[in-house]
């Protein structure tokens, strides 16, 4: 009968509804969640920018003997990329981009030589092993990154790099701009490249005594460097993890409601023919009577 | 109170752990202790995993428990940068011991299984953990 076609809109609209309550619940919890990883990302700052500042200033106070995690190796053999994705999709274009970058990153290096893949996050293993180099895995990290998590990973790396199993390592990884920009980047990691001493530094001109000797801080320092770099970047690709997520959970909800909005208009419109039709019937029966 | 005293911040990968003002500090320089007073000269120093220790303006002392790094001292600035870093209130003293004991038998062990670096770096952390928390006996 008439009330059949009625009856399948309702369920599709139903089932359309339950879909954008869960989108709009992804979405709420991911908010909080980039929120906590923003924090994250600030409270960190204090102890990355002084890091950064303490290598530029012991950088340029010149060292004799180069140490290893800062020379450039002649002969490139091997080359590493730590790829950062999440473990779960579910967020736009955020994983792909991520892959997509390292992909062409292997691609476009001209040099002959072999490719290593550091996985972090389930996305980037799943993608690599299906294809050939990867060496490592660190997934499960959860949400809540720890400096554990990051030094778990450079120890792993830093080892490694000083056995000469890699020659260069490299940090892929997704920038935080906003909740809707979220800016796949490639940074080299080892040898370790000394940031500049930027103007912010020109005016120091103290003079440090150093304790026991500035190749011995350095030597402490860089591991450290590379600990914190690693541990940013995981930083910034949760909170990117997020973002992505959050703006894929927002458009996702509203292309529920609009799905919604025409299934209501159709399901009226129907409605309206079958009443239509049965006063149509109603009418032609009576006329049929008067006859 | 006295005007003898500098800010002391230690700070770690995950957030700056404290500030406090301080009349005076030691801290685990890698070739032995070294004492911080107000208006020290420039100093940047690599520790090691140790016991840190101030005074502060009232005269009480604290120790803590940190895990390598630096300091840097800078017109009346002390920044210490560890990894990790525990206060002595903190520090649970019967998972320190067990980890000592942990490190101490692997180290006695000696297998191939053994990663003696991590295993004598373990045994470092639990004994300077100890010793902040101040049970630590031979």
């Amino acid at each position: 009968m008439a009330g059949a076609g009625v009856r399948d809109f309702k369920r599709r609209i139903r089932s359309v509804k339950n879909t954008q309550q869960i989108t709009k619940a992804m979405k709420m919890v991911a908010a909080a969640k980039l929120r906590r990883a923003q924090e994250k990302a600030e409270a960190s700052r204090p102890y990355t920018e002084s890091l950064k500042e303490t290598l530029a200033r012991l950088d340029s106070s010149a060292t004799e003997e180069r140490l290893p995690l800062l020379e450039v190796r002649e002969e490139v053999r091997k080359v590493a990329y730590v790829v950062v994705t999440a473990d779960k999709g579910l967020c736009g274009g955020y994983n792909t981009n991520i892959i997509r970058l390292a992909s062409d990153t292997i691609a476009g290096d001209e040099r002959n030589v072999e490719t290593a893949i550091i996985a972090v996050g389930r996305k980037a293993r799943d993608f690599f092993r299906k294809r050939s180099g990867l060496e490592a895995e660190f997934v499960a990290l959860g949400d809540n990154i720890s400096y554990t998590d990051a030094k778990e990973i450079v120890d792993y790396i830093i080892n490694a790099y000083e056995i000469e199993e890699y020659d260069e390592v490299y940090l892929i990884y997704s920038k935080f701009i906003n909740a809707i920009r979220q800016l796949p980047t490639v940074e080299k990691l080892l040898p370790v490249e000394p940031p500049a001493s930027d103007e912010a530094l020109a005016d120091v001109s103290i003079k440090y005594i150093y304790e026991p000797d500035a190749d011995a801080i350095l030597l402490n320092l860089l591991p450290r460097y590379v600990g914190s770099q690693v541990y940013h970047a995981l930083l910034e690709g949760k909170a990117s993890e997020f973002g992505a997520r959050m703006t894929a959970m927002g458009n996702a909800t509203e292309n529920a409601k609009e799905i919604i909005e025409n299934l209501t208009l159709k399901m009226n419109k129907v409605r309206q023919a079958a009443i239509t039709d049965e006063i149509l019937d109603i009418v032609g029966g009576a006329e049929a009577l008067n006859k | 109170m006295a005007d003898n005293t500098f800010a002391l911040e230690v700070i770690t990968p995950e957030k700056i752990l404290f500030r406090d003002e301080a009349q005076f500090a030691v801290v685990p320089e890698i070739t032995g202790e070294l004492g911080v007073l107000k208006n020290h000269a420039p100093v940047l120093a690599a520790l090691k995993t140790g016991v840190l220790r101030y005074t502060d303006t009232g005269g009480t002392v604290h120790k803590m428990a940190v895990n390598g790094g630096f300091m840097e001292v800078v017109y009346n600035e002390v920044k210490v940068l560890t990894e990790t870093a525990e206060r002595a209130e903190d520090i649970d003293v019967a998972r320190a011991m067990a980890a000592r004991d942990r490190a101490m038998q692997r180290l006695q062990a000696r297998d191939d299984g053994v990663n003696v670096t991590r295993a004598e770096a373990a045994l470092q952390r639990s004994i300077s953990r100890l010793k902040a928390a101040g049970k630590y006996q031979q």
